[in-house]
């Protein structure tokens, strides 16, 4: 792998940039491989990178389907933060924010990993004892938290209305200094690269079609680029999580809906941080570009087509423009939507199936961008173990048969 | 002095002269311009610089396709960033500003950028900013500083918005000449039709060129069509209306802009108005962009699309130059170059085909306009604004470099690379397009809704083809709407006929295309054809990774201009086709739309309408503050004198206890819920036994979700054999209701249930306290209210005060109590009667707040406060109220392995060791402050408060295996090194037998 640097960027230019090679290969599909990860998105290339990396296991397939990062990953707004309320869950997404912080040396790459500090504001007396609650519960998770009033908020965000006289006023909010944006394409690009460099095959336009197994062992899968062998099968492919299971019979109790977000056009920096609010529905952030980057909730129908309702824009653009009264005159420039795979607890599936060698990671849902190097790294270390890691042991499947569900629900509204 | 306004010509209005100010100089135009127009009448090239490396621009296209001319319009609250000039209407007063260049337009510093854009390739800014690590805060604030073009307002908008939902027949987008045929064909039929065009007039293309219909100009053809169509009865005009959204089941959504063209501010009435239509048929006319060639410097002030030109000159009568070239591989542009000599403007034609155009070249002959054939552009010289370019000889060999060129000086460059019909829409609404070898272009192919493409959006070119395939669209929709077409005639128009377009993507230059000047496809965000190859070379192949590593597309226009180009250049450079490679997604919206827009009229109060109960009145006047639940504001303390929440609190807890308190429970959820089923569907839901329950007898209630979590409660009572009332929390009435109406639509349609929400119809008043009894009986009540006749938990009909109530008497104070129901006209005043009922005991109304300190004090949950849906009915200790004789939502998840845990958090009281401290709602609790984080916790306060009745405070929590380990002391955790020791004890702290509600 050749390094990027400012140097690198200078040499390249005195070459007229012709000396650059692919950030990954176009291989072809080998017969067999030790490990095959499906989907090539963020979670997926993460996963075969840390198999490689931390666990030698170089003989790994990335199938695609499309192209690499199209999925959520490429399509999330990329709030990134830990500061989630129960400690199974919080553990998992600060491994996950330590990765980040290290992210960009660690790929070579510029994931753009900006620790702007998130805010979850709290409108209501409940919002306030709930963000009491998990703010308690996040530092003695020895994880950064704080809760700050909402003069404070304020003064970190002029914009915002703080007015007692609005509808839902501002009481307070928690902050999470560490938490912040990234670059999402760039996340699944540098993955993709640093695992290509270690041996791994990144294979697009190449759609898994079945499960092949033996007994209760698989032993490969089909594909639109023909039929591949291996003994370790990852699926990590979100939305059509579900899909996917159903072609080793299994069933997840997961729902799939439209999510959707949006972008302004540019402007110059207004916002420096960003701001999520679960009481009047909407969040906000603003990119390097300058665009604001805008998201709220699922659309409430089930698909997997990747389009939303406007009614939901709507309402979004209702909730941005209470906290931003302000923003009623910037424009949208685009909207898009992403399938995301809602488990019923709000919390991932990383975890062992009933078919030995087919392991699952999904359910990510509305929040999974931010898990991208965590998920990547506890599920490349189930894979190779063939048992989970004790970050993600009580992730796993049976929970749903058990009870022991991790409910994120009640801690944001808005779970991103 | 307006130096490039021709004399004669145009639809402007000549006698209604506007000033305006750009960039601080004052300039003036006329009533019809847009500011892009009025600017070049006014010699104005230089208007803007781009993105990344702060090129100098101007303006290129006439319309919604514009990337360079994004500029600041209007001041203050209504300023408006990043407007494209050629679609802001010029007004009396106008205020822009170009959105870059620092210091000034002219001289931006920024302007380096371009010097080292080698350096600033596709994607840079992943391979660099690294290290040191720590560095990354800065660059960032340096990277974001050139962020943005416009500026956001900074105050809250001023001006209004509406939303309209419409229904059609037929709407139709654009009205261009194949629009305006196909809503005529429709309305014709009787169809009820919508026509939008997004522009201030209807004509589309015709009011750019100089076209005759049946032998008059075509304006007078525009008229006479809109004329009919808005004396039919059957359609709706929509002018400055842009379709941008093309959504399921035919859902439109149209931005209608009302007022920005009259001024700054709208004065009277909405700025915007969201047409929300339902079609059933929708025809697709919103015409086609031309593209730019690919050429170096291809992006210099004074380079043009051919057909912006021509609406220059035949729209606005301005003539962007004094010396022109027409660039094109096709042969619509050589009208502009009619319309350049037309208007006096010397003109030269570098056509790159060899046999040039068809008949419109031999009119260019005829005029004695020099034709170029086989020649190309190879450069422009010029920075600010163009010079001159320069010109070579061309094989047709697009690989081909070349070193003899030949200057030709010009200020003014026209070009046409072709022409992309407006898919935009049609894609968005899932349908597909096709790669079409002839024209060069995506056409539409299979739709997916119910619609059809039109004109020039379905890749028709010329006039008489665009006129009949509006007829056959508008035939079309209307048998699809089930209607029957009259003959319409196709009109009379002049045709002549055209050589085929020559494909040319990429203009070759003097070097490679890597050492070459840059040559621009994206000219918002500085993609060229270099960044395209990098980004090919570097393994970003898809057409979406180009997009994104380079950011073509990416721009405020979308990519209207250069994203065609832009694949065309990907596929020649992987060395394949163009359909193979494909186009991006086109996502909505088409034109940007206002975020006010979207909010319309939901906003401020209107955005959640708040509700108040029917006494609201009455809490506001006794100075009450109010909390938020829900939707509802809830009277939150009635402080007398100076009192604080603390002082307040104590006294009403104190009343109640001792004398008499009252309070407002109207927001309680109500459902009467009846039918022959209705105690087989409680069953279901609820988990005591429904149906053992007497009618006229009350009962608490719980329901859980399917994972044995509690999810509601409230009392419910049996008030027939078939006939229930449930109450359900203040913010769970909406939940609770679809949850039933879930179960009874989805999974039990068999159940014959009929519910309904009486939530806002009846208004609840609870009175409670020893005297509360007195206070009924002083208003006058019907009934006996002693214990024999109207025992605890029961309800019964009665008139108090002369009004029919429902009365219950249930208790969620522990007091005895009674709540009365009443139809909510009557709320206020039984509120009044009852205040002077009790005037004797000194009544006391009371707000939430000290109904949740009595409660507490009694020990009562309040579901979603001291439970979070991770809390079953055990961990709570409602044992009592899961009957064994049963099924029941939930039930079989109670007795699933984690649910019979014996160390669940369980619901407890806790008592501050110290005797005084109030620990905040929501603190976290451990066993062993010492511990290294991360510390384990076993549970959290969930009500915290001083109870003026114990005279200490109580807390409840949910603690780790609370139920078994009463006494014990653990430490709730305010901060490092900040711990509070607490007592478990019972939840019930006050009254423990419940006598006193019994009496
Ligand atoms: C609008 C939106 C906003 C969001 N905002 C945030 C946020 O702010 N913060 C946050 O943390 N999270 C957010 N998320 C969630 C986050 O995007 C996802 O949880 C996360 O990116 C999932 O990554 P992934 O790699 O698991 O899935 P994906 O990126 O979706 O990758 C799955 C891949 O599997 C491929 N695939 C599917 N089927 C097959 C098959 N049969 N064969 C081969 N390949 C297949 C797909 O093509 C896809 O590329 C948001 C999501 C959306 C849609």
């Amino acid at each position: 792998m050749k390094k990027y640097s400012g140097l690198s960027l200078v040499t390249g230019a005195l070459r007229h940039n012709r000396n650059w090679q692919p950030a990954w290969r176009k291989p072809d599909p080998k017969r067999e491989y030790d490990a095959i990860i499906v989907g090539g998105g963020g979670h997926g290339l993460a996963t075969a990178y840390y198999l490689a990396k931390e666990h030698g296991v170089r003989n790994v397939a990335v199938l695609e389907k499309g192209w690499i990062g199209g999925g959520n990953t490429g399509r999330n707004t990329t709030i990134v933060r830990s500061n989630y309320l129960w400690t199974e869950a919080s553990l998992l997404y600060e491994k996950s924010l330590k990765l980040w912080e290290n992210l960009s040396q660690e790929l070579n790459y510029n994931v753009m990993f900006s620790q702007r500090g998130v805010y979850n504001l709290g409108h209501t007396l409940q919002d306030m004892r709930d963000i009491e609650r998990r703010v308690g519960a996040n530092r003695l998770n020895g994880i950064d938290a704080e809760v700050v009033n909402a003069e404070q908020v304020k003064q970190a965000i002029p914009l915002i209305n703080t007015s007692p006289d609005a509808r839902y006023p501002i009481l307070g909010a928690s902050l999470q200094r560490r938490g912040g944006v990234a670059r999402h394409d760039a996340v699944a690009w540098g993955f993709a690269r640093a695992a290509d460099a270690l041996g791994v095959d990144i294979i697009e336009q190449c759609e898994v079609t079945a499960v092949n197994r033996d007994g209760g062992q698989v032993t490969g899968v089909e594909t639109t680029r023909g039929r591949i062998a291996s003994k370790k099968i990852g699926v990590v492919v979100a939305g059509n999580a579900s899909v996917l299971a159903s072609m080793a019979d299994l069933r997840l109790p997961i729902e799939s809906h439209p999510l959707q977000a949006f972008v302004s056009e540019p402007l110059k920096p207004v916002l420096d941080t960003v701001v999520m609010s679960g009481a009047v529905h909407g969040y906000i952030s603003q990119s390097d570009k300058g665009e604001l980057v805008i998201g709220a909730g699922i659309d409430a129908y089930l698909g997997y087509g990747q389009r939303g309702s406007f009614q939901t824009i709507e309402h979004t653009m209702e909730a941005i423009i209470q906290l931003f009264p302000m923003f009623s005159r910037v424009r949208m420039l685009r909207s898009w939507g992403g399938i995301v795979d809602v488990c019923p607890d709000a919390c991932p599936i990383i975890s062992k199936t009933p078919v030995q060698g087919l392991y699952f990671n999904c359910g990510w849902g509305t929040g999974g961008f931010k898990a991208t190097p965590g998920s990547g790294w506890v599920f490349a270390h189930t894979i190779a173990q063939d048992r989970p890691h004790e970050l993600n042991a009580p992730f796993d499947l049976n929970r749903f048969t058990t009870g022991a569900l991790i409910d994120e629900h009640g801690a944001a509204a808005v779970a991103h | 002095m307006q130096l490039d306004r021709l004399k004669t010509g145009g639809r402007i209005d000549r006698t209604r002269p506007l000033n305006f100010r750009f960039n601080g100089k004052t300039y003036s135009g006329f009533a019809g311009d847009t500011l892009a127009s009025a600017l070049l009448a006014n010699d104005v090239a230089l208007v803007s610089r781009s993105f990344k490396l702060h090129r100098p621009r101007g303006i290129v296209g006439a319309g919604a396709e514009e990337p360079n001319a994004i500029v600041q319009v209007g001041t203050g609250a209504s300023t408006l960033p990043n407007m494209r000039a050629t679609q802001v209407e010029l007004y009396d007063g106008l205020e822009a500003r170009s959105t870059k260049g620092w210091p000034n337009l002219r001289f931006d510093l920024a302007a380096l950028n371009d010097r080292f854009s080698k350096v600033f390739g596709a994607g840079f800014y992943y391979k660099t900013f690294m290290r040191p690590k720590a560095f990354w805060k800065y660059y960032e604030r340096f990277i974001r500083a050139s962020a943005g073009f416009g500026i956001a307002p900074t105050e809250p908008d001023p001006d209004s918005y509406e939303h309209r939902n419409a229904h059609c027949d037929v709407l139709v987008a654009g009205g261009g000449p194949a629009g305006l045929m196909a809503a005529l064909v429709a309305a014709r039929s009787g169809a009820r039709v919508i026509i939008a065009d997004e522009q201030n007039e209807f004509g589309g293309s015709l009011l750019s060129g100089s076209e005759s219909i049946d032998g008059k100009p075509a304006a007078e053809w525009v008229n006479a069509v809109i004329a009919e169509l808005r004396d039919r009865g059957n359609v709706t005009v929509l002018t400055r209306s842009t379709v941008f959204g093309y959504y399921d089941h035919n859902f439109i959504a149209v931005a209608e802009h009302c007022s920005d063209h009259k001024g700054e501010r709208a004065a009277d009435g909405v700025r915007e108005r969201l047409w929300r239509v339902r079609a059933d048929q929708v025809v697709l006319a919103q015409g086609a962009f031309e593209r730019p060639l690919v050429f170096c410097n291809n992006d210099r002030p004074g380079v043009m699309t051919a057909s912006a030109v021509s609406t220059y000159i035949n729209r606005y009568g301005v003539c962007p130059g004094k010396r022109a070239v027409v660039f094109t591989n096709n042969d619509s542009a050589y009208r502009t170059a009619l319309d350049l000599n037309n208007a006096g403007i010397p003109v030269v034609v570098v056509d790159c085909r060899k046999s040039g155009a068809g008949s419109l070249g031999a009119t260019a002959d005829a005029a004695g306009i020099t034709v170029l054939r086989g020649h190309i552009v190879s450069d422009v010289i010029g920075r600010h604004r163009v010079s001159g370019i320069r010109i070579a000889r061309w094989d047709g060999d697009t690989q081909s470099t070349f070193d003899s060129t030949i200057r030709i000086d010009c200020d003014l460059l026209a070009m046409s690379g072709g022409w992309s019909p407006a898919v935009h829409l049609h894609s968005q609404s899932g349908g597909t397009n096709a790669w079409d070898e002839t024209r060069h272009c995506f056409v539409p192919a299979e739709s997916a809704q119910a619609n059809v493409s039109a004109g020039a959006c379905n890749g028709h070119w010329s006039l008489k083809a665009c006129l009949q395939d509006g007829i056959d669209a508008g035939a079309e929709v209307a048998a699809r709407c089930g209607l029957r077409t009259m003959p319409v005639e196709l009109p009379v128009t002049t045709e002549g006929t055209d050589n085929p377009m020559q494909a040319l993507w990429r203009v070759p230059a003097s070097k490679d295309p890597d050492r070459c000047p840059k040559q621009f496809i994206d000219y918002q965000n500085d993609t060229s054809v270099a960044d395209v190859r990098l980004a090919a070379r570097e393994g970003y192949r898809n057409v979406e990774h180009v997009k994104r590593y380079t950011a073509l597309g990416f721009g405020t226009d979308q990519g209207k201009l250069g994203n065609i180009n832009g694949m065309a250049i990907l596929a020649e450079c992987l060395g394949k086709t163009i359909p193979e490679v494909g186009t991006t997604t086109f996502r909505p919206v088409y034109t940007p739309v206002t975020f006010g827009l979207g909010a319309g009229e939901n906003v401020g109060e209107l955005f959640d309408p708040i509700r108040k109960t029917a006494i609201h009145e009455r809490h506001q006047a006794a100075g009450s503050p109010f909390e938020v639940v829900g939707q509802w504001h809830r009277p939150w303390y009635f402080p007398q004198g100076g009192e604080d929440l603390h002082a307040a609190v104590a006294r009403e807890c104190l009343a109640t206890r001792n004398s008499v308190g009252m309070m407002d429970a109207s927001t309680l959820g109500k459902i009467d819920a009846r039918g022959p089923d209705v105690v087989e569907f409680l069953e279901r839901i609820y988990t005591h036994d429904v149906g053992r329950m007497k009618v006229g007898r009350c009962a608490y209630g719980i329901m859980l979700r399917e994972d044995g979590m509690l999810m509601d409660d409230g009392v419910m009572a049996r008030l027939g054999e078939h006939q229930y009332y449930l109450t359900t929390t203040t913010g769970g009435a909406a939940n609770v209701l679809n949850w039933l109406e879930t179960w009874l639509q989805t999974e039990w349609p068999e159940l014959k249930v009929y519910l309904t929400s009486l939530t806002d119809s009846f208004s609840t008043i609870a009175v409670a306290g020893p005297k509360s009894r007195d206070v009924l009986q002083n208003a006058g009540c019907s009934i006996d209210l002693g214990k024999e006749n109207f025992s605890f938990m029961s309800v019964q009909q009665a008139v108090l005060a002369g009004f029919p109530v429902q009365l219950f008497r249930v208790s969620f104070s522990g007091e005895l109590a009674f709540e009365i129901n009443i139809d909510s006209a009557y709320a206020s005043q039984m509120w009044q009667i009852l205040m002077e009922s009790g005037k004797e005991f000194d009544i006391t109304p009371y707000g939430t707040e000290t109904m949740h300190v009595l409660r507490a004090e009694k020990g009562f949950v309040i579901v979603g406060q001291d439970t979070d849906g991770s809390v079953t009915p055990v961990d709570l200790g409602m044992n009592w109220l899961l009957s064994k004789n049963k099924d029941f939502l939930g039930k079989r998840s109670l007795s699933r392995q984690d649910c019979v845990r014996d160390d669940r958090k369980q619901l407890v009281g806790l008592l501050s060791v110290d005797g005084s401290t109030v620990v905040p709602e929501g603190t976290q609790l451990i066993e062993d402050p010492g511990a290294p984080k991360p510390v384990p916790m076993c549970g959290h306060v969930t009500s915290s408060y001083f109870s003026a009745t114990l005279g200490h405070p109580i807390a409840m929590a949910l603690v780790s295996a609370g139920h078994r380990r009463k006494d014990e002391t653990i430490y709730a955790y305010l901060a490092d090194n900040l711990v509070v020791p607490v007592t478990i004890v019972s939840p019930v702290f006050y009254d423990a037998k419940g006598a006193r509600q019994n009496v």
